[in-house]
């Protein structure tokens, strides 16, 4: 257990393993996100309330998901690195946060464009509004502390730091439809129940979110094979590599 | 399909705005997070061969100056 945690947290051996998985989370990616896409958007029935406009629903909840699960991770990643000092874990979650606020505002934009036409308001301090909100704040402060210190230790301190103590933000996110009961509509998804909307309008949804999840450990692998590169760039393994891929 | 025509498939049932700038603005942010790996990757591998490049061109300038300081050496 120990010996692979610190395999796991070898930046070479990282290196290596991902080159591996990487290929299949893009190809799981590209093919779930192309059929959610066409089936979500052409041939899912139209709502018998909100007519067309809930197609919006297929970018919205995957990018919701999302938001809050790269934070999620980034949390766990600030915990793993400051209790076992394994870099790895911090080079990834430098390198998800950029995604999570891309995602995070993706879902406060496709909800507020939704809102238009079924609210009749694109914004409202609605407590599921303002919580996401704060998280792309958290987002944002995370990258911003990144950048603010010329130690790279102090920088990835900090910034694991707010990604954990930030953390809390997600089940306030999660409970803000069921405590303030206000706009946003509680979860139309649960584990225990089945969804109370037809297969041929949910079936699209969980293959977006399963392509949303794909393209989220793809890129993250492929910015953190960047990343190993460049903080280890004078080591040996790295030096090799250079050379022979030109 | 949900829909009878291509036309009526991009007006979205009156809908179009709402629909397209959402699936739009979430296009874009994809396909820029995966071209801006890719930048990032080429530009990084690049940046490191050419440093491997000239610290091999530094080690062998040295490789001769040792060698000469050597044989010179030899003859005095």
């Amino acid at each position: 257990m120990w010996s692979f945690i610190h395999k796991l947290g070898s930046p070479k051996w990282f290196y290596g393993i991902s080159a591996r998985l990487m290929p299949w989370f893009w190809v799981a990616a590209a093919v779930l996100i192309a059929v959610g896409s066409v089936w979500g958007l052409a041939f899912a029935p139209a709502d018998y309330q909100q007519g067309n406009s809930f197609r919006i629903i297929y970018v919205h909840v995957p990018a919701a998901f999302l938001a809050q699960s790269i934070f999620v991770s980034m949390a766990v990643a600030g915990v793993v690195f400051m209790v076992w000092k394994i870099k790895v874990a911090d080079m990834a979650a430098a390198m998800m946060a950029p995604l999570g606020a891309a995602m995070t505002f993706i879902a406060l934009f496709s909800g507020a464009v939704w809102g238009v036409p079924t609210w009749g308001t694109w914004w409202m301090w609605d407590a599921r509004l303002t919580s996401m909100l704060i998280l792309l704040f958290l987002y944002l402060g995370v990258i911003a502390l990144r950048g603010a210190f010329t130690s790279r230790d102090s920088a990835s301190r900090a910034a694991s730091v707010l990604a954990m103590v930030g953390v809390i933000n997600i089940p306030i996110i999660k409970y803000s439809v069921d405590w303030w009961y206000t706009l946003h509509q509680p979860a139309s998804f649960t584990i225990t129940s089945r969804p109370a909307m037809p297969t041929e309008m949910w079936l699209p949804l969980l293959i977006m979110v399963l392509g949303f999840y794909s393209f989220f450990i793809a890129l993250t692998l492929m910015r953190t094979r960047s990343e190993i590169l460049r903080r280890e760039s004078s080591k040996r393994w790295v030096r090799e590599l250079a050379v022979e891929e030109r | 399909m949900a829909f009878a025509s291509f036309a009526e498939f991009i007006a979205m049932g009156g809908h179009a705005t709402y629909v397209w700038a959402a699936w739009g603005v979430t296009s874009v942010l994809l396909a820029g997070c995966v071209l801006h790996a890719r930048a990032e990757r080429r530009q990084l591998m690049r940046s490191l061969a050419r440093r491997e490049r000239r610290e091999q061109r530094l080690a062998a300038r040295r490789g001769e100056a040792t060698m000469e300081s050597h044989q010179s050496g030899g003859e005095s």
